[in-house]
This record gives structure tokens, C-alpha cells and sequence, in this order.
């Protein structure tokens, strides 16, 4: 694979996957198209340019690590990996398929490079924390240089195990650890602030010891930007509270509830790729 | 061996203990290993370990979900971590992090639920563990063990870092006493025949093994020939010998200090439908809830003494006839 820093070339690419993310939930049938395309920048930012990894060498000690804690949005991951060269761009149609290696929520068993198993909300910090402090503990050997970097929901960090984690974390000081927040506002059942309001979130995060960055997700220079002050932070792990829009890209999705676990129907698949022709 | 000299069943030390002295050997001899707890280290008996290899310690404090999601992470990197806490705790608090980042992605942690059982006494209900082995067999993949006395437990520590897979290993609180020889060996997924008897198999697991062979001292008297099975795993379970008992005493009574739901019990009976029905009891607890007493007077009151397995043998021999 070739990596980038350049934006417009990571916009490129961006573009791309949120075309592949509208055709396998529409060939689906079935999906959540919304936290897909909130997530995409944040995703393809960070396996085309931030992450030391090597798809090639999916095993690689010294690889850091991909957490994609909210799992329901495994469309935009699985159409990055598959652009990456982890496994086949040709099967991404076959997404929730009998026997797709695309699973509807990510499952190592069936896609082992993948870095865990996800789909029940709250769990991923926690994993984050685990491999974080094994490369910790593996310093000056193989595995030693591994960073952990682990995508939340921002619906998902209702789970109280979010909590648990993030006091975990600064008090064993994971600095090696980075927690993105894909905040864009929406939940299965309505809006964020109406369900169970997060705010203020920076302030929590902050109050629970951590770094935080606050930065508007589908800016892939902002993005580059707290990704590279995450990894200069000594001592402490590091939250970015990316701003995002649910279904961003894609107009009738955008801001909709509807979209968070909605497959479009052929018509809004067509209207969808034109728009992000 | 299978031997006919009368157990001694000197009183030994508690298994937790005893995986608390296992983890520090183990700890010795590879650096893989990594301990967790949740604020439970002097209880667990983890807090040797912490002493000896502060670096491989991480203290979750009480959170134990996260401690088990943190030591998926850790056995996801490569290492093969120990997380321990009270089995109620570890096992109710943690399930679903056991069946979505341990047993789905067959990950390598090894969970350590001590305290298990009534057996913890005075503290009462809200600490006793009395599901962990229904919850811990549920769970795909998973390899349940359960020690009978401080020697199974060191060695069947050993066994389960040197397996890899998702492990649980049930401990208790008290003291308990010694069923086996030092230099003794076990193997993972095999039963050990304790006595040997022609009229009834009781088979066991933790505390209870002790009992039973109590129970069958007291059977031989009465002229009732009963041999003992220890299930030091509960899973995979030893299919072959609980058909063998089947056929060769043609009785069953399987005890625990656990619900009869969801035990070794109701295990066991599967098989035995299975391959070679016989008349079957059980001795366990009866769809409650203990209370708070002594490890002793609990023992008595629920049923779980030598006595009560000898009074199921001669209701179970009563029923072949």
C-alpha cells in the first residue's frame, strides 16, 4: 500500500470509501450507514497515514493497533482494510453474507487481521488499555513500539466500561493509547443530547486525567494535527473529540437519525453516489 | 493410581493460596505472564506475584468488566495474563466481557475466581459464587477447572498457562483438605479415579471430592462399594469415564458446591444420557440462595457434607434394584 500526508490525496481516497460504504449497505440490505460515513476521515486518515502498519505483515509485533469499538461501523473500516491490502476489495459486496468474511459486526475469526472483535458498545478502551500496556511491557523488544489507537461512538460512551477505562488509563498513564470520539451527535433513538447528553464531554475526559483534543473530524489536516500531538503526549493518554456529521457526505443522511441503522434503498444508493461522484 | 487404604485428608492449604504460590513460580520461569486483580490482591493471592513482578501487576482497582476487557487486550498482544477476583464478581461482573472479548475471539486469559462456592461463609449471598461453573461452561471454547485441594491447584495453574485458550479457575476461600500426594500429575480434561468401587460412582469436583471420599469410607461399612471420581475439569468433561462408571456401577451421584442448574451435574447427566443411562443423584444446592454462618454450619444446613453424598448413594443404589 501507499502511504500519504498529502490532504487532497487523503480526500481522494476518502471520497472512495464513502462510495464503497453506500454500495455494500445497499447491497446489504442491511446496515448503519450514518457512523460509516461520520468515521471516515478519522479511519482513512489513520490507517493512510498515521498508523505504523504493514499489510503485508498483518502479525508484525511493532504494528500499532486498530480498535474500532463501535463495530456497527465496520462498512468504512472493512472498505480501508480492503484498500489497504488486508483482505479483498472484490468480496466488500458480500458484506452480512453467509460465510463474508465480512461479518456484520467485525469478528477476527472470520478477518484475523483485525485487532478485536467488536459490536457490543463499550468494550474497546478496555482492549485499547490491554495492548497499550503489553507494548509498554515490552519495551526495547519486538512489540515494544506498538500504539493503541481505538475509535468510540459517541452514543457509546453511555457504557458505563468507557468510565472504567478512561479511570484506568491516566492512573496506570497509557500514553501510548489514543481514544477518538466520533461525535456526531446521533444515536439509534434520536439525537445525543436527548437520549442521555454527554456535555460537557472534554470537560469529563480532562476531569478523568486524560489529554484532549478537540478537533472537526472531516478536517484531514486537523485531524493529522492531533493524531501528531497525540503522540508526542508523555504520561497521559490522549481523547480527540471529533466533531463530526452522521451520514456526512451524503445530504439526505446527514444530521438524520433515520440513516444511523438504515440500508438505503437502490434509489438513495444511486442519489448518494452521485453526490459523492 | 486408584488406592484402597483409608484417605488421611490431612487439612491443607486454601486453593487460593495455592494459585497464588503457582502464579509466582510461574511468573519465574516466563515473562509472558501478566496478573490483574480489582482490588481483591490479598484475598486473591495475587499480592505475591505484585510483590515479586510489580511491572507485570496491574491493579484495574473495582472495575472488574474493564479488568477482564483490559486483560483481553493484553492476551490479544501476546501475553498470557491472569485476572483474578472473587468468582462471583469476576464471573457475574465480567460475563460479558468474557463471552464478547475472551470466549468469541478465543482470546488467551485466564480467569481466576476465588471465594467461589457457600463455602466463604459469613459474608454471605452477595459474595458467594454458586453459578461461575454454569456461566464458565456456557461460554464456547472455554476449558472450566475446578481443584479439589492445593496440590491439583498448583499444578492445574501450570496446566492452564501452558494451554492456550480462554481458561477459568475456580478457588475457594477456606482451608481444605489435602486429597492428593505432592509429585502427583494431572492432565487437563482427564477425571481421576480416587477409589475404586462396584456399586456406585460418586463423582466430584472442589470441596466436594474430600466428602465424597468421606461418604464412601462410610458406604463400605455398610457393606455399599463405592469408587470416586475427582472432575478437576468440568470442561471438557471426561466423557469416557463417566460412561465407564456407567457401565461398570450402573449408579451415579455427582456432588458440587455449586446449583444443581447448570453444575457438573447436570453435565455429567447429559453424557450418561447419552452413552449408558443408569439411575443418576445430585447433590448440590437447591435453587437458592444461602445465607450467612461459618463455611461449616453452611456446609451442614445446605447439604454438602459427607453425609449428604452417602445418603444420595443409597437412594441412587435403592434405585437400581
Amino acid at each position: 500500500m501507499q502511504k500519504t500526508s498529502d490532504v487532497a490525496q487523503l480526500a481522494a481516497i476518502t471520497k472512495r470509501m464513502r462510495r464503497t460504504v453506500i454500495e455494500m449497505i445497499t447491497e446489504a440490505g442491511s446496515g448503519h450507514p450514518g457512523g460509516s460515513l461520520s468515521a471516515a476521515e478519522i479511519v482513512t486518515t489513520l490507517f493512510f497515514d498515521v498508523l505504523r502498519h504493514d499489510p503485508d505483515n498483518p502479525q508484525w509485533p511493532d504494528r500499532d493497533r486498530f480498535i474500532l469499538s463501535k463495530g456497527h461501523c465496520c462498512p468504512i473500516l472493512y472498505a480501508v482494510m480492503a484498500e489497504c491490502g488486508y483482505c479483498p476489495k472484490d468480496k466488500l459486496m458480500t458484506l452480512r453474507k453467509l460465510g463474508s468474511i465480512y461479518q456484520g459486526h467485525p469478528d477476527v475469526r472470520f478477518l484475523p487481521s483485525l485487532e478485536a472483535s467488536t459490536g457490543s458498545l463499550g468494550l474497546g478502551l478496555s482492549l485499547g488499555i490491554g495492548m497499550s500496556l503489553a507494548a509498554r511491557l515490552n519495551k526495547g523488544k519486538p512489540g515494544g513500539k506498538s500504539r493503541s489507537y481505538v475509535v468510540l461512538g459517541d452514543g457509546e460512551i453511555q457504557e458505563g466500561q468507557i468510565w472504567e477505562a478512561a479511570m484506568a488509563a491516566a492512573f496506570l498513564h497509557v500514553d501510548n493509547l489514543v481514544a477518538i470520539v466520533d461525535y456526531n451527535q446521533i444515536q439509534l433513538d434520536g439525537f445525543v443530547k436527548d437520549i442521555m447528553s454527554l456535555e460537557p464531554l472534554a470537560d469529563k475526559w480532562r476531569g478523568f486525567g486524560w489529554h484532549v483534543i478537540e478537533a472537526y473530524g472531516h478536517d484531514i489536516a486537523a485531524l493529522q494535527n492531533a493524531f501528531g500531538e497525540a503522540s508526542s503526549m508523555q504520561g497521559k493518554p490522549t481523547c480527540i473529540l471529533a466533531h463530526t456529521i452522521k451520514g456526512k457526505g451524503v445530504s439526505f443522511m446527514e444530521n438524520n437519525p433515520k440513516f444511523h441503522g438504515t440500508a438505503p434503498t437502490r434509489e438513495e444508493c444511486a442519489k448518494a453516489l452521485q453526490e459523492l461522484a | 493410581m486408584p488406592t484402597q487404604t483409608k484417605y488421611a485428608l490431612p487439612l491443607g492449604a486454601a486453593t487460593r493460596e495455592a494459585f497464588g504460590k503457582a502464579l509466582v513460580e510461574l511468573g519465574r520461569t516466563n515473562p509472558n505472564i501478566v496478573a490483574l486483580d480489582a482490588d481483591l490482591s490479598k484475598s486473591t493471592y495475587t499480592a505475591g506475584f505484585a510483590k515479586e513482578f510489580p511491572d507485570r501487576f496491574i491493579e484495574c482497582g473495582i472495575a472488574e468488566a474493564n479488568m477482564i476487557a483490559i486483560g483481553a487486550g493484553l492476551a490479544s498482544a501476546g501475553k498470557i495474563p491472569f485476572a483474578a477476583s472473587f468468582s462471583v464478581f469476576a464471573m457475574n461482573k465480567g460475563f460479558e466481557q468474557l463471552r464478547v472479548t475472551v470466549a468469541y475471539p478465543s482470546v488467551n486469559l485466564k480467569v481466576v475466581g476465588t471465594h467461589s462456592g457457600i463455602s466463604i461463609g459469613e459474608d454471605g449471598p452477595s459474595q458467594m459464587s454458586v453459578e461461575d461453573l454454569s456461566l464458565a461452561c456456557s461460554l464456547p471454547g472455554f476449558t472450566v477447572i475446578s481443584p479439589a485441594d492445593e496440590i491439583a491447584m498448583i499444578e492445574l495453574v501450570k496446566l492452564a498457562a501452558a494451554h492456550v485458550g480462554p481458561v477459568f479457575i475456580r478457588a475457594g476461600r477456606p482451608k481444605v483438605a489435602r486429597v492428593y500426594e505432592a509429585g502427583r500429575t494431572f492432565k487437563i480434561g482427564e477425571s481421576i479415579e480416587l477409589l475404586e468401587g462396584s456399586d456406585v460412582t460418586l463423582m466430584a469436583t472442589g470441596l466436594l471430592v474430600a466428602e465424597s471420599i468421606r461418604a464412601a469410607e462410610a458406604l463400605e461399612a455398610e457393606g455399599i462399594s463405592a469408587g470416586v471420581i475427582d472432575f478437576h475439569t468440568i470442561k471438557p468433561l471426561d466423557r469416557e469415564a463417566i460412561a465407564r462408571a456407567a457401565r461398570e456401577t450402573g449408579a451415579i451421584v455427582v456432588s458440587e458446591e455449586h446449583l444443581v442448574d447448570g453444575g457438573l451435574g447436570v453435565r455429567v447427566a447429559q453424557v450418561v444420557a447419552e452413552m449408558h443411562p443408569v439411575p443418576m443423584e445430585f447433590v448440590g444446592i437447591q435453587n437458592t440462595y444461602a445465607e450467612s454462618a461459618t463455611p461449616e454450619q453452611l456446609l451442614d444446613k445446605y447439604g454438602l457434607l459427607a453425609r449428604d453424598v452417602a445418603a444420595a448413594a443409597r437412594r441412587v443404589v435403592q434405585r437400581k434394584r
